[in-house]
């Protein structure tokens, strides 16, 4: 059994390979166009992700599933989208 | 011509009842539009510009099922209303009737992957905002089902409001039923209204309830996608499969195109040999032989190569894999400014640099697109070749070392070479000239798919028609002008000058003679280098002119590479040789880089830019293999 909420901020960045998490929030501070990127691609908070890939050389960039997506994204960006650990998902 | 239609939204504007209607194809990237535009219309498709602006238009026509003819327009596939680069502005401004010189369409066919239904609808809800009519194109449906997924497709029309079709463009599946909705919503007198800008993340939301609620099955995501991906993304095989398919291509670039260019040279000859044997020996006839159709020979001697360049490079975008290599170039680029996207272009570029840069119109941000369109030239194009392949079997032994053949190492010496020296010119770039934000990277990687034989032939034939269109009508109006220059003024009677020396492009040689003198360049090289800025290749037929005409009868027998290897000196060689790999961009080059940023501006930089770098690197070529005694 896990704790449902922990109430901890983390990032797509903490996440280690093939772990799921859900999106907790999409942080838009000092670049709106970003998030505003992000969001089109898919990413809001509510949705599930995995990182599935890091690039070969200081692992950036990665690639995420994010829905049915697979998104290839910089470091940089990643550091934008907060996750928190997996929702129960209504499938 | 394009006023809004807004105006008069009862009476129709006597011009649209002459006019064929017109319907566009608007969706994300990776949603199979071109597959499915290319399914609608086949082989009747029209490629040209947007007035004003160098994107690439692609129409067609497509019949609808009561016998009309609509104007079928393929825009430029995009995640949203807000664009982030030219291609997408466009998009923008033809469905909001504000595009310059192009009307509003009448209806709108959206395409949606059915796999990935809870992100495009977000898109199609932004679009039915627009109040056009709109039909839904639910494409690769079958994926969909051989994923297990189930959609309701009749609840999905009832929400959205609109009539959706499942669709299949590489089998050719829903096409008649797509034609047949969009034919009763073309009579619709629409009144479209430009609407406010929509919060992305409430569409976002609908978007997702709306997917929820129509998926009766949730699939599964294609496992192989995700176990390829795990060989193409994996840190140490990804690039070695990388490396593996650049080194196939390459090799098919040069082995397979052999033969074809030997008949195409042959041909040319042929040509030339038979308008000698029909027309007497008058300006007319060396106009025509040694201007035109050597100029046109000239650029249509690379066409094998560029058409098997092409098509790897179809290959690997229509699978899905270019993406791949863009993630994998990613941190690469990123070290000198650039971005994953730019690896695309500049692999074009390997063929020729023109479509190299018509192929950096997808990158978003402005100076990320400018400095890919500066370094684009000294990517090895295919037009350097003959320069090589001259200067090195006349001056580097035939020898083996360890086994590889030192000609040939010298070859890839030379393309290494120039790939370095883009990335110092990339580095410099975006610390001065081009300095900005350091752009981002963020791209969808669509599922691995199986290329349609028909998107094939039809991305080869468009992508070779470009390029002889923009590069052989220029070339040939170039060579036309050169021949002009280096024929004239004719030498007077018994003046002992060889005609080459005494005319226009003689003399302008003559006076640059100084200017290359001290990187170790004699007066012929200087004389070759003028005609070389048309294409780089006429280099080494001036040269053979410059050395033909110079010598006495019984040298003129001799073959350039022997002529050569007796005037020439091995600094002066391999200084030759690192001009080369930088500099003299052709004026092909220079025209196309004009349009693509809009002025002069930027190529007479790029021309002065790569004129330093290819002096200092000849320069210092010369003086370092001097010293070394050679």
């Amino acid at each position: 059994m896990r704790p449902r909420y922990r109430p901890v901020m983390t990032t797509v960045l903490t996440l280690r390979r093939g772990e799921r998490a859900t999106i907790s929030a999409i942080d838009a501070v000092g670049d709106e166009v970003a998030a505003r990127r992000l969001h089109e691609m898919g990413f809001d908070d509510g949705v599930d992700i995995e990182v599935l890939h890091r690039g070969p050389v200081g692992g950036d960039p990665l690639a995420v599933r994010v829905g049915n997506m697979t998104v290839a994204l910089r470091k940089t960006l990643a550091a934008r989208i907060r996750v928190e650990p997996l929702r129960e998902a209504a499938e | 011509m394009n006023a809004p239609a807004t105006l008069a939204p009862l009476l129709p504007d006597p011009d649209t009842l002459s006019r064929p209607f017109l319907a566009a194809l608007v969706g994300n990237p990776n949603a199979g539009k071109t597959s499915l535009f290319n399914a609608l219309t086949g082989s009747r498709q029209k490629v040209g510009n947007y007035p004003g602006v160098t994107v690439e238009r692609k129409s067609g026509r497509l019949s609808l099922p009561d016998g009309r003819m609509v104007e079928l327009v393929d825009l430029p596939g995009t995640y949203s209303l807000n664009p982030r680069s030219p291609d997408e502005a466009v998009t923008r401004d033809m469905v909001m009737g504000v595009q310059a010189g192009e009307r509003r369409p009448d209806a709108i066919v959206a395409v949606v992957d059915a796999t990935n239904l809870r992100n495009h609808l977000r898109f199609v809800l932004e679009l039915r905002r627009l109040g056009l009519p709109m039909v839904v194109a639910l494409n690769m449906y079958d994926l969909a089902e051989r994923d297990g997924t189930r959609i309701d497709v009749a609840r999905l029309s009832t929400i959205l409001g609109l009539p959706v079709v499942p669709t299949v463009a590489v089998r050719r599946r829903g096409l008649a039923e797509l034609a047949a909705e969009l034919a009763p919503r073309l009579d619709h007198a629409a009144v479209p209204e430009i609407a406010p800008e929509a919060d992305i993340r409430l569409l976002q939301r609908e978007a997702r309830v709306i997917a929820d609620t129509v998926t009766l099955q949730r699939g599964q995501a294609t496992r192989w996608t995700q176990r390829f991906d795990a060989v193409a993304l994996h840190p140490l095989a990804g690039p070695l499969l990388l490396g593996a398919i650049l080194f196939i291509m390459f090799q098919s670039v040069f082995a397979l195109a052999e033969v074809p260019m030997g008949w195409l040279e042959a041909g040319i000859a042929a040509l030339q040999v038979q308008l000698a044997a029909v027309m007497p020996d008058t300006a007319l006839r060396s106009l025509l032989s040694d201007g035109v159709l050597a100029g046109v020979g000239a650029v249509v001697v690379f066409l094998p190569q560029i058409l098997i360049l092409f098509l790897f490079i179809i290959l690997l975008e229509q699978s899905g894999y270019m993406v791949r290599a863009a993630f994998i170039m990613d941190r690469l680029m990123a070290g000198v400014g650039l971005n994953g996207r730019a690896f695309i272009p500049l692999l074009s570029s390997f063929a020729c640099a023109i479509p190299g840069i018509m192929a950096t119109r997808t990158i978003d941000d402005p100076k990320d697109r400018l400095t890919t369109i500066l370094i684009a030239p000294l990517m090895t194009c295919s037009a350097r070749l003959p320069v090589y392949t001259v200067i090195i079997a006349a001056f580097i032994p035939a020898t083996n070392v360890g086994g590889v053949g030192l000609q040939g190492l010298v070859m890839l010496g030379l393309y290494v070479f120039g790939v370095l020296g883009a990335l110092v010119a990339a580095w410099a770039l975006r610390r001065t000239v081009t300095k900005g934000p350091t752009p981002t990277f963020l791209i969808e990687m669509p599922k691995y798919q199986w290329p349609v034989v028909r998107d094939i032939g039809i991305g080869l034939w468009q992508r070779a028609g470009a390029f002889l269109k923009r590069a052989g009508g220029m070339i040939l109006g170039i060579t036309v002008v050169l021949w002009v220059l280096a024929s004239y003024p004719k030498p007077p009677a018994g003046d002992p000058t060889p005609a080459l020396q005494y005319s226009a492009a003689g003399r302008i040689g003559s006076a640059l003679e100084p200017v290359f003198a001290p990187i170790g360049f004699n007066r012929e090289i200087a004389i070759a280098l003028v005609p070389g800025l048309a294409a780089r290749e006429v280099a080494v037929a001036a040269l053979g002119t410059v050395y033909s005409l110079q010598g006495t009868d019984e040298d003129h027998a001799q073959p350039l590479v022997e002529r050569l290897r007796s005037s020439w000196s091995l600094p002066t060689a391999l200084a030759f040789l690192a001009w080369y790999v930088f500099a003299p961009q052709c004026l092909a080059t220079l025209a196309v880089v004009r349009r693509e940023t809009g002025g002069w501006k930027w190529p007479a930089f790029m021309f002065v830019y790569l004129f330093v770098m290819a002096y200092v690197a000849a320069g210092a070529t010369y003086w370092i293999a001097r010293a070394l005694g050679g």
